[in-house]
């Protein structure tokens, strides 16, 4: 499990490979946390490459959320899998969050 | 004669439909009595987090050869484990190595169980649960391991005897 960062435009696009959970969440946020410390502000989290996210992977999307509109910035979520869907809505952070079913159109717009 | 403290709810229906809210959770004393199967696998493991993912792995792979659901062992059976293993850890055992977790698989016919266990004296699961429509709770960090776990299996317990266990049911 990795996460690979990459900037698309203005966006900072971040690849996670495998599942976000309670021993790789940390890792996670602290790339995001140094990206929003060096000036960036739009975040995209593509999840096409994971299968399921626990409670804490869940809990640190919500942190990284709150952080960067503390910024002024956004929080967007893409690829999902109907799993991981499933996950957001049984919680009801589908309604916190943007989700779009591809990278293209989450970028749309931003 | 072992303290046990059970919650039952409607498991997340196998179409992904969410339902909405749960039964009021059911509590009682009764004995933490080994569950009726056959037990298919045990695994102990050091109170380190990066362990949790390895394990809930072969659990999984085997729980596929049982030929649940697809979703079960692609959703429930991943989270709910992750999420008692990950309390058994933290809660439990305070991330010490040197103490360890122990997770029993028990098959019968009419369902899979797993057992978790830790060397500490867990809490009160009762008092914890995550209601999305309040605001300060949807926005937490923390507080919904044991939502899920209710959500996800169908009947989640709290065994307090000689050791503390947390025995996850999931009908088949």
């Amino acid at each position: 499990m990795s996460f690979t960062l990459k900037k698309q435009g203005d966006v900072v696009v971040v690849d996670v490979e495998g599942q976000l959970i309670v021993g790789n969440r940390q890792e996670l946020k602290q790339k995001v946390l140094d990206e929003l410390e060096k000036g960036e502000r739009k975040f995209l989290i593509d999840f096409s490459q994971t299968g399921y996210i626990d409670s804490s992977g869940l809990g640190v999307l919500v942190s990284l959320s709150k952080k960067i509109r503390e910024h002024g910035g956004e929080l967007r979520l893409a690829n999902l899998n109907d799993d991981l869907q499933t996950l957001f809505e049984l919680t009801k952070l589908d309604t916190l969050f943007q989700i779009s079913d591809t990278r293209e159109r989450a970028l749309e717009g931003f | 004669m072992s303290e046990h403290v059970g919650h039952e709810s409607p498991r997340l229906r196998a179409d992904g439909a969410a339902g909405s809210g749960h039964a009021p959770s059911s509590h009682g004393t009764g004995s933490s009595r080994a569950p009726r199967g056959v037990v298919a696998m045990d695994v102990e493991i050091p109170s380190d987090v990066n362990e949790i993912e390895p394990v809930v792995a072969r659990v999984t792979e085997y729980c596929r050869t049982l030929h649940l659901q697809p979703r079960l062992c692609s959703l429930n059976i991943p989270v709910a484990l992750t999420e008692a293993l990950s309390n058994a850890i933290i809660r439990g055992n305070g991330e010490d190595r040197r103490k360890h977790v122990h997770l029993r698989t028990t098959v019968s016919d009419g369902s899979v169980v797993f057992d978790v266990t830790d060397e500490g004296h867990g809490f009160d699961m009762s008092r914890v649960d995550y209601d999305a429509s309040d605001p300060e709770q949807l926005y937490a960090e923390d507080g919904r391991g044991i939502f899920l776990m209710r959500r996800l299996m169908d009947r989640v317990e709290q065994l307090r005897g000689p050791r503390h266990v947390v025995r996850l049911t999931l009908n088949r």
